[in-house]
Parts: structure tokens; sequence; C-alpha cells
């Protein structure tokens, strides 16, 4: 059994008020060194496919289907073996 | 039946469009249930404010693929009126009908209020009977209402025309004060290239009795019944 972990993220062109928000709370812990944040979301599916070449055109059609939104959204997801 | 609402799990302000049409407009209406194929012979389709299927993952991300849609989007390419107000501009967004996509506001907050609105563009069956750059006072209540569209997408919307509204100062001026929610050069509305689909965050049902504050948005409404007559049947 295969399971994808799927990044999304906002596109570099895209103002994060979230992020900026959370760089701030992070300088204001003294985390001082942090010049950028931005926020995404992660994915994990469960995929019942064992060919990773299968497997990976079925997620990346997702992404572009659903997942993303490609107007406003990058994605990267990397496969790997599980327990079935 | 003249005027389809969509209703789908989570829609909020199909009761608010509902009385429009019936109590001050006089005009045929009838839901049209997310789940079902068929229109029901709607002239013309409103898609309506709130949080359809909860909004998750992306608001009206999952609306797009309800049974729906597919009838829609024929309904729009076919050229009859669509308007998406609110969470319904979000769902037309994400369908492909309207180039863009609405974020999270600068602010972070949810923001719920009067604003005023300039009309940037009269030629929508929506806006024809409004006058050229006619400011509204209409409410909004959305958090992710920040218009957004890649530099190339903005521009085809400028030499298109297909900028319908912006966020304006009660006198029609463009201010980052009066832009609520740091929407794209305060983009409140757009049309398709078709221009018979119209996506605004603002709520132009709230907008269309004196006693609760405002008419304005009554404009909206009459233009696109206007243009459901004119409409070869």
């Amino acid at each position: 059994m295969l399971e994808a972990r799927i990044h999304v993220t906002l596109k570099p062109s895209v103002l994060d008020p979230q992020g900026d928000t959370v760089r701030s709370g992070l300088a204001s812990l003294g985390f001082t060194t942090v010049e950028d944040c931005r926020i995404g979301k992660f994915m994990v599916l469960r995929l019942a496919e064992s060919d990773p070449v299968r497997a990976r055109a079925q997620v990346d059609e997702m992404c572009r289907k659903l997942l993303a939104n490609p107007v406003i959204e990058d994605y990267v997801f990397e496969l790997r073996e599980v327990a079935g | 039946m003249k005027c389809g609402i969509l209703l789908f799990p989570g829609t909020w302000s199909h009761q608010d469009f509902a009385h429009v049409c019936q109590d001050v407009l006089g005009c045929d209406w009838g839901y049209v249930w997310h789940k079902e194929t068929s229109l029901r012979g709607s002239d013309c389709l409103i898609l309506p404010g709130g949080f359809a299927h909860g909004d998750y993952l992306r608001c009206g991300a999952i609306a797009r693929f309800s049974p729906i849609m597919d009838a829609v989007v024929r309904f729009a390419r076919e050229g009859g009126p669509v308007m998406g107000s609110c969470n319904g501009f979000q769902i037309l967004c994400e369908a492909g009908l309207l180039p863009g996509a609405l974020l999270r506001n600068t602010s972070l907050q949810y923001r719920c209020g009067w604003v005023h609105i300039r009309t940037e563009s009269l030629e929508t069956p929506f806006t024809r009977a409004l006058t050229p750059a006619q400011v509204l006072k209409i409410p909004i209540s959305h958090g992710e209402g920040r218009y957004h569209a890649a530099p190339e997408t903005l521009a085809r919307l400028k030499a298109n025309d297909q900028i319908v509204f912006r966020y304006a100062t009660p006198d029609g001026r463009i201010t980052d004060q009066a832009n609520p929610n740091g929407a794209l050069e305060n983009i409140a509305g757009i049309c398709n290239e078709g221009r018979n689909v119209l996506g605004l965050m603002p709520h132009p049902e709230r907008a269309a009795e004196a006693i609760l504050g405002s008419e304005d948005g009554l404009g909206l409404f009459r233009g696109m019944l206007d243009a459901i007559a004119a409409r070869p049947a």
C-alpha cells in the first residue's frame, strides 16, 4: 500500500497575512531569525494502489482537480510504502 | 419558475434571496437542491452566501463538485444569467466560471458591516439598470473575500471591462480605507467574458428594503429580471 504526503502552499506571489502574523508572534517570543513564514496544508492519503507510477499520476490529478487551486496554490507530494 | 436559488448544505442567505424575490419583487422563485441535476426550468440562477459544505479545504472547493454544478456550468455557458454573492462568488471562481480566487481577508478578521461599492461597468444584465459610477450602500459578511488574480488575469479583466464593482468611499473614491478585505485593486465584483455571470462579495439581498438600511441592491435584481424578460424563450 502506498501513502501520499501532500504539501499545498500559497504561491510566492500571494500575500499570506496568516503567515505574517505567525512570524511576528515568533518574533515576540524571541525567535528573531525567522525572516518569512508561510502557512500551508499537509494532507496524507492512503492509496489502494501498489504501482508508484500509477499512484503518482493519480495523486497529481487529484492535486490539480481538487486538493490545490492552481490560481493561488502550489503543491508537492511524496509517495512512500506503508504496511497495508 | 423564474429565479432558481441554489441550496447547498451550509448555504445561509437563501431565505433572504427568496424573501426579496417573493415579497419585494413579487417574482417566481424556487430552491434547487445541490443533489438535483436539473435546474427546474430556471430562467436565472442565484448562488447565495454561506458556507457550502462547511467551506472545507477551500471556500467553494467541494460545492463545485455537487451534482447540480454540471447543469449550472451548462446554463452559464449558454448565456443564462447567474449571480453569485459571497460564498456563491467563491463557488463560481472554484468552478472556473469566473477567473481568480478569494483569499483570507488581510485583517484575518471576519468583516460584517456596511460598505460602499462603485459600479464600474453597466455592461452586464445585473447592472444595466444602474447609472455609471453609481455608488451602492450594501453589506458584506465574510472572512475570505480578498479577491486575487494573477497579473495577466487582471490585465484581461481590465481589457474586457470585466471589473463590475470596486469598494469605494460613500462619494465614490477608490481608497485603501474603503477596502474591507485587501482585495486586489478594491475589486468587489467581476463578470465573465460572456458578461452573463456575476460574482460579488457584498450581499444585494440584504440591501433591498429601505427599512433595513438600504435598497441599493434592488437594481441588480431588477436588471436580472429585465434581462430574463428580454431573452428569447
